[in-house]
């Protein structure tokens, strides 16, 4: 009896006392020193955007606000630049847009599709065709890029959002993914579907891709940022300037000013760095709720 | 509605096995046909050559008067329950029930009106926009027969599916799946490998064995007179007692000697003879000595597990026959004993 209010009363104390954890403050150290790891550059770029560029040239990037915010930004997204003066922040945004959404729809439509055709249709060397598109992961766009240059401007795609895409969206990392999903789909709804009336045009929109949606969200967030973040094939495939990309056209901000012995734009070249970060952030957040969701609440 | 026959229908898979030998029978309209045998024995595969889901390499399949063997599943006019219901898990029941229809070219309103009416005869109006994840085994099957109904097919197949269901809710469903057979007059195949299923649902059964039918009958006739010593041995919990014996001077005898029935006018030499634990009667002064060494006690029944002239025999007594291990002997009805060959397996 004693024993037991004894430590029930302990217990109380304790609760009331709260001694502190040392175990606890070293965690919560070290996960505030990462958090700061990862977010304090991005701060920094961003507060550092809100100053005038010759304030950046002198002292370097900053941790304090200034008064130039709004001109850096309207500046950067509006005012006409480059060497032709014909593209703005907002132009390049929508060139990069059209480049991941592109690069991620297009490269999601063309592996589920072929592992729609190695996993569902009976046909001659399907394993070995799988392998040789997963071998074609040894050969990055880095490693073609020449041949790849050399196809795309002959075939006048250069400077054209087709020729910008198209090339990049065959995937083997996509295929194989799907591919293993679609192996793990019980064979029986193939043949209730083939029962109920539904070719394979119907099995795959009505059945496969709802039910591909999880996987669809997946890929769709690393393909996109994948995309987004291209440089090095929009670098060679846009001469024009009215298809850069944000990416490419930030360096281009303090490119052209150099060249001029000027002091160059800092301060819009960091607004322009974070109006690029925003957009997968936001993809990113927006469809990891959804693939959390998609993976939790499991109903196949 | 529809006749199906199956004419030497036979299975052989590219690398050469049969999985199906040749197999002739005949359906009749409305009627209820169990496939049943152990795993392996060809039961699905044949079940699938009727669904066109697998290919038919040997013989003719007709449902109704049409020849089917290269038509596509979806033209064969047939409904199919799959062992673990394949229902689409991303569709409400409603869309579960109706897909078979719109695929078909149904009118949205039609679809909704038979879907409701499917719904209603197997209570599931209030799931109706449910998901399959949100639903109870039972429920997914009667999800998944409500796909069969709603489609007006002229066959069912069942392809074992209740074997997903814990035994409770297997009974239940037993029974509705009948019902539902019986008021529809559908013909229907149905699949299991549960010989209590194939007995209570059957109008006839069908049992196969490494392939091959071994014997078409009613459950009556499957039970009481096997026409093989698998058959014997498949049907029936616990299964027919087979003892070895010798039939000489019109007897028919164990090893030791014990004289266990007259044997007609059958051709001397070895014999298997079967019969059931409960056409064995304890008897006080009977011929036939057995020896008790284990009692199963069922509730209802008793098992009595033991040996007779030396070999393992079951008996079968209800729950007023008082019963103890120990030596005792027993009678066995004549009418009830079954003769089979030892090197066939046929029964003679």
């Amino acid at each position: 009896m004693t024993g037991i209010s004894d430590t029930f009363t302990q217990s109380k104390k304790h609760v009331a006392r709260r001694p502190i954890k040392w175990s606890v403050v070293g965690d919560h150290a070290v996960l505030v020193a990462g958090v700061l790891l990862m977010v304090l550059p991005v701060f920094m770029v961003f507060a550092t955007s809100s100053h005038d560029r010759i304030e950046i040239a002198r002292t370097g990037l900053q941790f304090g606000f200034s008064d130039q915010l709004g001109v850096n930004y309207g500046k950067a997204m509006f005012e006409k630049g480059g060497f032709t003066d014909t593209v703005d922040g907002s132009l390049m945004l929508m060139n990069s847009m059209i480049l991941g959404f592109g690069f991620a729809i297009g490269k999601i439509i063309i592996s589920m599709m072929a592992a729609y055709a190695i996993v569902y249709f009976r046909l001659r060397f399907a394993t070995l065709a799988f392998w040789i598109i997963f071998t074609t992961l040894l050969l990055p766009l880095e490693v073609r890029i020449l041949p790849s240059y050399e196809a795309i401007q002959s075939l006048g795609m250069a400077n054209t959002y087709s020729g910008l895409i198209i090339p990049l969206i065959a995937s083997a990392t996509g295929t194989f993914f799907f591919r293993q999903f679609f192996r793990s789909v019980p064979e029986e709804l193939v043949e209730a579907a083939r029962i109920d009336g539904a070719g394979p045009v119907k099995f795959f929109i009505d059945i496969l891709v709802p039910l591909s949606r999880t996987m669809i969200a997946a890929i769709f967030i690393i393909m996109f940022v994948f995309g987004w973040n291209q440089y090095l094939w929009p670098t060679m495939i846009t001469t024009e300037e009215s298809m850069f990309t944000l990416v490419r056209g930030i360096k281009q901000i303090t490119q052209g000013v150099v060249d001029s012995n000027d002091i160059p734009e800092y301060g819009q070249a960091l607004a322009l760095s974070i109006i690029a970060i925003i957009p997968p952030v936001l993809i990113v957040l927006f469809f990891q709720n959804w693939f959390v969701k998609g993976l939790t609440e499991s109903d196949k | 509605m529809a006749v199906v026959t199956l004419n030497a229908v036979g299975k052989t898979y590219p690398n050469g096995f049969e999985a199906v030998k040749p197999s002739s029978f005949t359906i009749a309209d409305g009627e209820f046909v169990v496939l049943v045998g152990p795993s392996g024995c060809g039961k699905s595969t044949l079940l699938r050559m009727v669904a066109g889901l697998e290919e038919i390499t040997a013989g003719a399949l007709q449902i109704g008067e049409r020849e089917v063997n290269d038509v596509d599943p979806a033209d064969r006019d047939i409904a199919m329950v799959f062992q673990n219901y394949a229902l689409y898990p991303h569709m409400t029941v409603r869309k579960n029930i109706g897909y078979g229809l719109k695929n078909r070219g149904t009118s949205t309103d039609a679809i909704e009106a038979k879907v409701q009416e499917a719904a209603k005869m197997l209570n599931l109006t209030e799931l109706l926009d449910r998901k399959p994840s949100q639903l109870s085994g039972g429920q997914r099957q009667r999800v998944a027969m409500g796909r069969a109904v709603v489609r007006d097919p002229s066959l069912f197949l069942f392809d074992e599916p209740l074997s997903n269901l814990d035994a409770k809710l297997r009974n239940q469903m037993r029974i509705e799946i009948k019902a539902l057979q019986r008021r529809l007059g559908v013909t229907s195949i149905y699949v299991t490998h549960d010989q209590v299923e194939a007995m209570t649902m059957a109008d006839r059964i069908i049992v196969l064995n490494g392939g091959e039918i071994e014997q078409i009958g009613t459950p009556a006739e499957i039970y009481h007179s096997p026409a093989s010593t698998f058959v014997a041995s498949f049907m029936g919990a616990p299964p027919m007692n087979l003892i070895e014996a010798w039939i000489e001077d019109g007897a028919v005898r164990v090893n030791d000697g014990t004289l266990l029935a007259s044997s007609g006018n059958r051709t001397v030499g070895p014999v298997h003879l079967g019969i059931r634990p409960e056409d064995v009667q304890l008897a006080e002064n009977g011929q036939i000595p057995f020896d008790i060494s284990i009692v199963e006690e069922l509730g209802a029944r008793r098992l009595l597990h033991g040996e007779l002239g030396g070999q393992p025999f079951t008996v079968h007594v209800g729950k007023d026959v008082p019963a103890t291990a120990g030596q005792t002997t027993v009678h066995l009805k004549p009418e009830s004993l079954c003769f089979f060959d030892p090197k066939t397996g046929k029964a003679t």
